[in-house]
């Protein structure tokens, strides 16, 4: 066929398509070439790992005897393994409480945003962004000496009131003691998102709502927030995301935590701790993928269940 | 939606780049300082020492010692055909994380690494070190005591030779005894428990620390009171013996929770700064531990100062005074890891590396190390050695020599790693209220036989 066709003379008809289908091939691979930077790394960094990883998980490793292949008994072990099952409940747990109070905290400091002007506002925006400017690592050693029951600075107000200051680390406080550090490290960024959305409301719809009457607090609540409404929906995903995989913070603490950080405190360090000190690469791959699969549900059911509120991506 | 993933992957980045420029800006000080050198720099680079023989052969180490690099120094200048390039890998539990990656991946282990003596079976199982009784390690046998070899051989085979041991004692504080009147020093369990009330009547601070990230310690203190947790030979490699529901494990653990539940001592985590701070300030009357750990103390600033003369050294106290048992807390060797390029090489330095006398001096001097050689061991300077923390009691004559000596030797699992996080997690929550001590071991035991069916052993 393809002989055919280059060999036989070709018909006015087709003179005229076949240089623009030509030239659209010729785009197309213009337009690889341009996408090739992010391809390599993508498929070198991403694709590939995330390939091997589902190899790996197919197979178990013992100490006594050896490689064997393993179908999806890592799978299935996962599952009713409550280790896995622990960390998933306290991530679930954690994200139930941690992203609406992150929303409702960036919300209110982007409707104060939005309302005052000058200098002060720019220094505000600045400060409450801050924190995510600080990388995870060094925001959790910053509160692992915030916390310390020895030189921190909540032990020395309460000796001055001759009480002895909650320890936020201690297996029941824990819990609040992360809460409260990812709340101030990603509530900042969230604000900007929420800020960015206000900015892009159309100011005679305020000037409208004014002449009709409404004040302040009502145009932030009938107006402003209705329509920044996708971005919280953006915020809720990533955060949501996020949450799940719950690594950096306990990791960091973990060591000053007086052991109520264990490790399967959340999946992912459950996952990092099989692989990585227990020696089970296998295993940690099916934890990972078991772990994927339960965020991709989690994000999937979300949107889902919003599909008819405008569409949040469409 | 990769949107957050990708800031968060890019946090380690952006640390990284912040380490790397700090770095940089350290070795361009180092230039600034040593610029006469020229040419060996940017090789110095892998090394945290510096190679004196560029042309002879490196051997890669990995080890830990406050006073590394002293040892690598005088091995380096001792040697013109081989030379060490050392790296500091973390201390303990982070080191093995990555010698472990190494041996999975195949590659990116050094050529001879630091070991705890429990964590050597874990390694040899996996075929991650190599025998050295083909290439001399017979030859320096002589240096140790029967019982330190034991614990680096399997059968005729030797898997690493031995640096330190690590005796336990009962340190503590003269200072804060005598101002709340403790006046005898506990020997035995009942008395500790009794003081440690008597000072908590009296007002006083923690008597002691039950840390969950020692469980060595904690292991060895089981082991005091007649638990054998594990029996296993790596000749027979699929049958193991697990024993951790037995009465003295749960003892052990009963004792020290009940001191926990009255308010009796802390129950913080050690070798922190918290934990160190709390050394420093008094917070602590007694810290059972190891030979070793006056030198650990001593460089991170405790008994200097105000608190210099302040800490005294006892036997570790008894269950049953007629039968005193000695235990060992860590100890480690030199291991020459299977991804050697050059066996006899890294063999040579694996029994040669802090086995020089300058090196074990300076080790025991500033009581970094407590030395396994018997030439040590066994001289005159050592062992009436005035030991300047323990305001010049004769801490090696009355204490760590006898309990060396009466040190039996322990059998160690082949997954020494995963069964000291499982009885971190429970000694977490034993100081937590949630278990009690014999709850904790019956879990503890269910938890370990149940990985290592597991792992394809066959439990008995």
């Amino acid at each position: 066929m393809t002989d055919l066709q280059t060999t036989t003379p070709v018909t006015p008809a087709r003179k005229t398509r076949l240089p623009r289908a030509s030239q659209i091939r010729k785009r197309d691979q213009i337009g690889w070439l341009f996408t090739l930077p992010f391809l390599v790394v993508f498929i070198a960094f991403l694709v590939a790992p995330l390939l091997y990883a589902g190899y790996l998980s197919l197979y178990t490793k013992g100490l006594a005897t050896g490689t064997t292949f393993a179908g999806i008994d890592n799978y299935t072990r996962a599952f009713g393994d409550p280790s896995f099952r622990k960390g998933l409940w306290f991530v679930l747990k954690f994200s139930l409480v941690v992203i609406p109070l992150q929303m409702l905290v960036a919300l209110l400091a982007a409707l104060l945003l939005d309302e005052i002007t000058g200098r002060l506002a720019g220094f505000s925006r600045l400060m409450i962004f801050l924190p995510y400017a600080v990388p995870a690592v060094i925001g959790a050693l910053m509160w692992g000496f915030l916390y310390s029951p020895s030189f921190g600075p909540l032990e020395q107000i309460a000796s001055l009131f001759n009480v002895q200051a909650p320890f936020l680390l201690s297996q029941g406080n824990v819990f609040y003691g992360l809460l409260n550090v990812v709340t101030w490290q990603w509530s900042g960024y969230y604000m900007i998102i929420i800020y960015a959305a206000l900015k892009g409301i159309d100011h005679t719809l305020f000037e409208a709502a004014r002449i009709d009457g409404a004040s302040s607090p009502q145009i932030a609540l009938r107006i402003k927030v209705p329509l920044v409404w996708p971005a919280l929906g953006v915020i809720l995903i990533f955060s949501l995301i996020g949450t799940l995989q719950f690594f950096a913070e306990p990791q960091i603490l973990r060591n000053i935590a007086n052991g109520s950080i264990t490790p399967d405190f959340t999946p992912n360090i459950y996952a990092y701790e099989t692989a990585f000190n227990y020696a089970q690469f296998n295993y940690a791959s099916a934890i990972s993928f078991t772990l994927g699969f339960v965020v991709f549900l989690a994000v999937g059911l979300f949107m889902f269940a919003t599909r008819k509120r405008g569409g949040l991506f469409s | 939606m990769p949107a957050r993933k990708a800031l968060k992957a890019s946090t380690p980045l952006v640390l990284f780049a912040a380490i790397a420029l700090a770095a940089c800006g350290g070795g361009s000080d180092d230039g600034g300082g040593g610029g006469s050198e020229g040419g060996t720099a940017a090789e110095a680079t892998n090394c945290t020492n510096k190679i004196l023989q560029p042309d002879a052969k490196k051997v890669l180490v990995w080890a830990w010692y406050p006073n590394m690099a002293k040892v690598v120094d005088n091995f380096n200048k001792a040697n013109t055909d081989v030379q060490v390039c050392w790296t500091n890998a973390g201390q303990g539990q982070p080191q093995y994380a990555k010698f472990q990656t190494a041996i999975s991946a195949g590659k990116g282990a050094p050529d001879v690494i630091m070991l705890e003596t429990e964590q050597l079976v874990g390694f040899e199982i996996q075929d991650a070190l190599v025998d050295l009784a083909p290439f001399g390690a017979d030859q320096v046998k002589a240096n140790f005591s029967e019982g330190a070899w034991k614990d680096v051989s399997q059968g005729d085979a030797v898997y690493a030779i031995p640096v330190d041991g690590g005796p336990m004692a009962m340190i503590y504080r003269k200072d804060v005894f005598d101002k709340y009147g403790i006046e005898k020093i506990p020997t035995t369990w009942d008395e500790y428990a009794e003081a440690a009330q008597q000072m908590k009547d009296a007002g006083g601070p923690a008597f002691g620390d039950f840390g969950s990230n020692v469980p060595s310690a904690v292991t060895a203190l089981m082991i005091q009171k007649g638990a054998q947790p594990f029996q296993y030979d790596l000749s027979d490699k699929q049958n193991i013996t697990i024993k951790l529901d037995d009465q003295a494990t749960k003892d052990v653990l009963t004792y020290w929770g009940d001191l926990v539940a009255k308010g009796l001592i802390g129950k913080e985590d050690q070798f922190n700064t918290d934990y160190i701070t709390g050394m420093v300030g008094g917070k602590y009357a007694t810290y059972v531990s190891a030979a070793w750990a006056p030198g650990y103390l001593t460089g991170q600033g405790v008994g200097q100062g105000k608190d210099s003369g302040n800490f005294a050294v006892a036997p570790l106290p008894q269950w049953d005074p007629a039968n005193p048992v000695s235990v060992n807390w860590g100890g480690s060797t030199f291991a020459v890891t299977s991804q050697t390029g050059d066996k006899e090489a890294a063999a040579k330095v694996a029994m040669e590396l802090y086995a020089d006398d300058a090196s074990l001096e300076d080790g025991w001097k500033t009581q970094t190390i407590f030395p396994l050689n018997q030439n040590v061991l066994k001289s005159d300077e050592f062992v009436n050695a005035e030991v300047e923390f323990f305001d010049g009691q004769t801490a090696n004559k009355d204490i760590y020599v006898p309990a060396e000596n009466a040190y039996a030797g322990a059998v160690y699992s082949p997954f020494t790693v995963y069964y000291y996080a499982q009885l971190q997690a429970q000694i977490a929550k034993i100081n937590a209220g949630q278990v009690t001590g014999e709850q904790a071991a019956t879990d503890l035991h269910a938890e370990i036989v149940k990985y290592a069916k597991g792992q394809g052993f066959n439990v008995k």
